[in-house]
């Protein structure tokens, strides 16, 4: 039993992490119709911004808000360098275009901190257990993710549906050039949407930086995870992708730690060993065919293609 | 076609003629390394073939058409590693496999259009790559070692290098010539009809779902056979040959070779392959001048060197 707990809340703590990620995916092809699969290399940036500035400055919350800074403002310079010129085009050439910056990005890591992993220590307070119910620890730092993620969520809640920033955004999703007529930058209010994105990515890249080896490529592997959230969320949905991240959070989580044993149940020990880890692996995937299946747009569709 | 002898002819029947000939320079000057190089580059080309059936002119933009190249490829290593090395046994399961792979995913993802029908082909695809880096007995990550080539009857023999060119070259043609066919057959009209509009081609009374999965399943089944192709020439099979990046790059290739024509992915192949081999020379950080080398081409260069050498039917 204490067992489940912890693997729930792994889930959900893996959830709420892909969510940020989804979120910057799916918010930024909401509003600007545009695919970036270079997302996941500024998950990377963030986490390697924090390790190095961690380390620099000796104190990790300094280094964690300065990462998220950095890689605000490389979202925002990207944004005017390359994704300006984007929109409005075909989705191939957003594809190819930002798979050109992947590249780009994973070199220009492997330049300058080379091909060797970097870790990210916590700090002492963060890396105690806590006991969070009678007799039931849980990991200080994981629970931490928890309160950010789910305080990141309703802050962008808000923004979005309560602020005139949101207002403005959801306008120019809507129709950029009657937005941009009745005065407003719209090419400013993209360049912070982008950055906002960006900024989403690089948290997600840094929060989970101390749990894994900060790495070449770890942003090409979570991304297809994003990708398969905002295919089940519904695209252009930040409430799908809130629901669809979690759910698959826990399905992949509470997948690893219990279908091996769940096999083994109706498989003989020896074929059960052997089929376990290629079956759990695809079970958000068999997610996702269902909900293709199911509703083609995606559990929470926002409508517009 | 009334100016068929145009730059643009003329460059491809050169093109042509140049690979069957390579073999004789490599003769002549002993380089082997150029063999092995241009056998890989035809070995992809027959990928990128494949794809463009379906990225140019079906429209349906796969980013995961590398799965093939992995599900014929380990078709091929596990029959080699239960000791079956017959390539009669062999190919026609990486064909068939890769044909059932196609039907499925195809049959699933064809539901959906646009960016979803990006983001789940590529999903599919990472799930064959999970899978297949499961199997501990086939090696998992490590991938597996091939240590016999597949064997046919008596003269065929897959390890001499040249008749294995010649081989893999002979299919590639043969591909091109099979695309060439489907294209400009009722069927391929339907296929560049719905890519068009898809909405109207319905309305006029085709059903081109079934007309577009078939054709999903033809450029899977074909690019399976680069797939077995490949993992003879390598000798080796790996995850890695189904990795996602590698889609990438088969989608890059048609791109850069011009979409829409059916020799296009073949320079586009060409120029990939050299281009990475001689930007490799040059600096081991390449990736970062050949990132910002694609950007430029979506940016400014949309028909790809096919379009470059004029005539675009399609950019």
């Amino acid at each position: 039993m204490t067992l489940f707990i912890e693997q729930c809340l792994n889930g959900l703590q893996f959830g709420l992490l892909l969510f940020m990620l989804a979120a910057g995916l799916t918010l930024v092809f909401g509003i600007m119709d545009l695919v970036n699969l270079a997302h996941g290399s500024l998950y990377m940036i963030g986490a390697y911004f924090a390790a190095t500035l961690t380390a620099w400055t000796g104190s990790f919350l300094i280094g964690v808000v300065m990462a998220l800074a950095g890689t605000l403002v490389v979202g925002m310079i990207m944004e005017v360098v390359v994704m300006r010129r984007l929109y409005g085009r075909d989705h191939l050439d957003h594809v190819l275009a930002t798979f050109g910056l992947i590249l780009f990005f994973d070199e220009t890591v492997r330049l300058i901190w080379g091909p060797a992993g970097l870790s990210l220590p916590l700090p002492s307070w963060l890396n105690a257990p806590v006991q969070i119910l009678p007799g039931i620890y849980y990991s200080a730092y994981k629970l931490s993710i928890i309160v950010v993620s789910l305080a990141v969520a309703a802050g962008l809640y808000f923004l979005v549906m309560r602020t005139r920033i949101g207002m403005l955004i959801r306008a120019g999703a809507s129709n950029r050039e009657m937005v941009g007529a009745l005065g407003v930058n719209i090419k400013l209010l993209y360049t912070l949407v982008f950055g906002l994105g960006a900024a989403l990515a690089g948290l997600a890249g840094l929060m989970q930086a101390p749990i894994l080896t900060v790495q070449i490529g770890m942003g090409e592997i979570i991304i297809i995870l994003a990708f398969v959230i905002t295919v089940i969320g519904g695209i252009g949905s930040i409430r799908g992708a809130f629901v669809a991240a979690i759910f698959v959070g826990l399905v992949d989580t509470l997948g690893r730690a219990f279908f091996p044993d769940l096999l083994r149940m109706v498989l003989s020990p020896a074929a059960a060993s052997t089929a376990a880890p290629a079956l759990s692996s695809m079970l958000i995937y068999l997610l996702m065919a269902i909900v293709l299946v199911l509703k083609p747009e995606g559990l929470f569709s926002a409508g517009n293609k | 076609m009334s100016d068929w002898l145009s730059a643009r002819t003329l460059t491809v029947i050169v093109l042509l003629a140049a690979l069957v000939l390579l073999p004789v320079y490599v003769e002549f000057t002993g380089n082997r390394f150029v063999l092995t190089l241009f056998t890989r580059i035809i070995i992809l080309a027959l990928a990128a073939v494949s794809l463009n059936l379906i990225l140019g002119y079906g429209g349906m933009m796969s980013f995961g058409h590398a799965v093939y190249l992995g599900i014929g490829g380990y078709a091929v290593g596990m029959l080699a590693h239960e000791g079956i090395y017959s390539g009669f046994v062999q190919w026609p399961i990486a064909l068939a496999a890769s044909a059932l792979f196609a039907l499925v995913i195809g049959a699933l993802s064809l539901r959906t259009r646009g960016v979803y029908f990006i983001m789940i082909t590529l999903a599919f695809a990472q799930m064959a790559y999970y899978v297949v880096a499961g199997l501990a007995r086939y090696g998992g990550d490590d991938g597996l070692t091939i240590y016999k080539r597949s064997q046919f009857f008596e003269p065929v023999n897959l390890s001499n290098k040249t008749q294995f060119y010649y081989i893999c070259l002979a299919l590639l043609y043969a591909s091109i010539y099979l695309v060439w066919r489907i294209v400009n057959s009722r069927f391929g009209m339907v296929i560049q009809g719905s890519r068009s509009n898809d909405t109207r081609m319905r309305a006029i009374g085709f059903p081109t779902f079934r007309y577009k999965l078939t054709c999903f399943v033809i450029a899977g089944t074909l690019c399976g056979l680069s797939g077995a192709l490949l993992a003879n020439h390598t000798d080796f099979v790996s995850p890695a040959m189904m990795y996602w990046t590698r889609s990438g790059d088969l989608i890059i290739m048609v791109v850069l070779g011009g979409m829409g024509s059916v020799v296009g992915p073949v320079f586009g192949a060409i120029a990939l392959l050299l281009l990475e081999e001689t930007l490799s020379g040059f600096t081991e950080y390449w990736q970062i001048i050949l990132g910002p080398l694609l950007l430029l081409v979506v940016l400014f260069a949309r028909g790809g060197i096919d379009g470059l050498l004029g005539k675009v039917r399609y950019a």
